[in-house]
């Protein structure tokens, strides 16, 4: 079974087993707004919890995208690196960003489950 | 201090605006469609822009007043006809742009108008230029509508007949409402569109019959990305007090007549029209998808810096990342080869020719 948790920059993490899928809340694409652009980590390469694993653009600013915990990335979704749009239309099921390895499953504890996370997204942006 | 409301500010919270402080200002950075879909929709349709936090400064009185404003801009201004209007400086003794305008001549004066982040200081240092018998009215209970787009003569059309015979950077007076507006036909997004002068009072229900006839508000986001495909300048990005009109690539409006005429910042622009400059303003073309945004560094296939970019952005019309910025005048030229530097790494990039989107201004006779 598999479980989604949620951190405070916005990413949406779902874990099965050993392996997690990466990617940004549709409270993030709200305040975006228009999605342009998006940059990948390399498959093959490690990413630290809370480090720079992308970055995503709208047409007025960058932002990085960063990784909920550590891990070795085993997959990129190069549909959302073609059509960035994709990530305003469906960001938290068919726009993933990245797949990891999951080096240490302690990580996710400090992560909010969905209710929680809705909660801190409503008073963040009032 | 304040923030300040223009006129249509409640229009814009009822039609969902995501709301910015802009210059003192808070003003609608986007509405529910978003940029992308607003920026095509202006090219497509037309839309319009709430720009009332503009500076609407109204100069009169006195018979040397031509003469007196040509002292100040290099603007050809005893040629110029009631209502024909012109696009020019205020510049200061370096010959660097205190801020960019458009003066337009009307039956008893000149009309100007300015960015909204220079319209205080404009005032204070025009007013300091002239002596006191000119009347100077900074005149807030106007707001400034623009509306932009191929359609945007037929919606105006038909809530102020008569205003399609304009002619490109022209005015005339005309009637809303039993109330005088003044309509110009200019604006800022590459396409052919009016400027429409409105009391305070009616400028909400004209609005709202411009969108009763098809027309949709448009934030500042799209109204940036429209005049990035465009080619035009934003003060404070691409052009500032260290910056000339020549080194901004914006010879064009310095008319001869004027070279050799004194005005603020003459002479420093006289020695750039005799001996060239070192930077010059050009438009870039990242080769892949990535953006360069303003302050991305420059540099040359030798790994130098030659100068950065001040506008850039994501170009929804021309479907690729577009920019301007500064460069040496010896990579100023089109097709050169340069790397931008984003996220630490060079991404190779092209001058290119402005604009990035071709313009459909309107000119001589009315098109149909």
């Amino acid at each position: 079974m598999s479980e989604v948790k949620y951190s405070k920059e916005h990413e949406w993490i779902k874990i099965d087993g050993e392996e997690a899928t990466i990617g940004i809340t549709k409270h993030a694409t709200e305040m975006l707004g228009d999605i342009v652009f998006a940059e990948l980590p390399e498959k093959g390469s490690n990413v630290d919890k809370d480090g720079t694993a992308g970055v995503v653009e709208s047409t007025k600013a960058a932002s990085d995208v960063y990784t909920p915990v550590s891990g070795e990335v085993i997959d990129t979704n190069q549909m959302i690196v073609d059509d960035p749009s994709k990530i305003n239309e469906d960001p938290e099921e068919s726009a993933w960003f990245f797949k990891l390895k999951i080096k240490d499953k302690s990580e996710m504890d400090s992560l909010m489950s969905k209710d929680e996370y809705e909660k801190f997204a409503k008073e963040t942006s009032a | 201090m304040n923030i300040k409301k223009t006129s249509l500010n409640n229009l814009h919270i009822k039609y969902g605006a995501k709301l910015v402080e802009f210059a003192g200002y808070q003003m609608p950075i986007q509405y529910k469609d978003g940029i992308i879909q607003e920026h095509k929709y202006t090219r497509s349709h037309s839309g319009i822009f709430d720009v009332s936090h503009m500076g609407q400064l109204f100069i009169s009185g006195g018979d040397d007043l031509t003469n007196d404003l040509e002292k100040i801009f290099p603007a050809d201004l005893k040629k110029l006809k009631t209502n024909q209007s012109k696009y020019s400086f205020l510049m200061n003794n370096k010959g660097g742009i205190q801020d960019d305008l458009i003066i337009t001549k009307t039956s008893d004066g000149f009309l100007i108008i300015l960015n909204a982040a220079c319209k205080y200081n404009d005032y204070e240092v025009i007013k300091s230029k002239l002596d006191n018998q000119y009347k100077l009215n900074l005149d807030e209970s106007l707001s400034l509508i623009a509306l932009q787009g191929p359609e945007a003569k037929n919606v105006l059309n038909k809530v102020i007949p008569g205003c399609d015979s304009l002619k490109f950077m022209n005015g005339n007076n005309h009637v809303y409402k039993n109330e005088k507006v003044y309509i110009t036909r200019s604006g800022y997004t590459g396409e052919d569109g009016f400027e429409i002068s409105i009391k305070n009072s009616d400028a909400e229900t004209f609005v709202e019959s411009l969108i009763e006839n098809g027309s949709k508000l448009i934030g500042l986001g799209a109204r940036d990305t429209l005049r990035m495909e465009a080619g035009l300048c934003l003060y404070g990005n691409d052009l500032d007090n260290d910056t000339s009109p020549i080194e901004a690539n914006l010879k064009w409006a310095i008319p001869k007549s004027r070279i050799e005429t004194e005005f603020l910042g003459s002479e420093v622009l006289k020695n750039q029209f005799q001996s060239g400059v070192k930077k010059l303003r050009v438009g870039i073309k990242p080769d892949s998808k990535v953006i360069a945004r303003g302050n991305t560094k420059i540099y040359n296939d030798k790994n130098q810096e030659i100068g950065k970019v001040t506008s850039g952005t994501f170009g929804p019309s021309v479907e690729h990342p577009i920019a301007m910025g500064y460069v040496d005048n010896s990579y100023s030229t089109v097709n050169t080869k340069i790397f931008l530097e984003v996220r630490g790494k060079k991404i190779p990039a092209n001058i290119c020719n402005l604009p990035f989107y071709k313009k459909n201004y309107v000119k001589g006779e009315i098109n149909v």
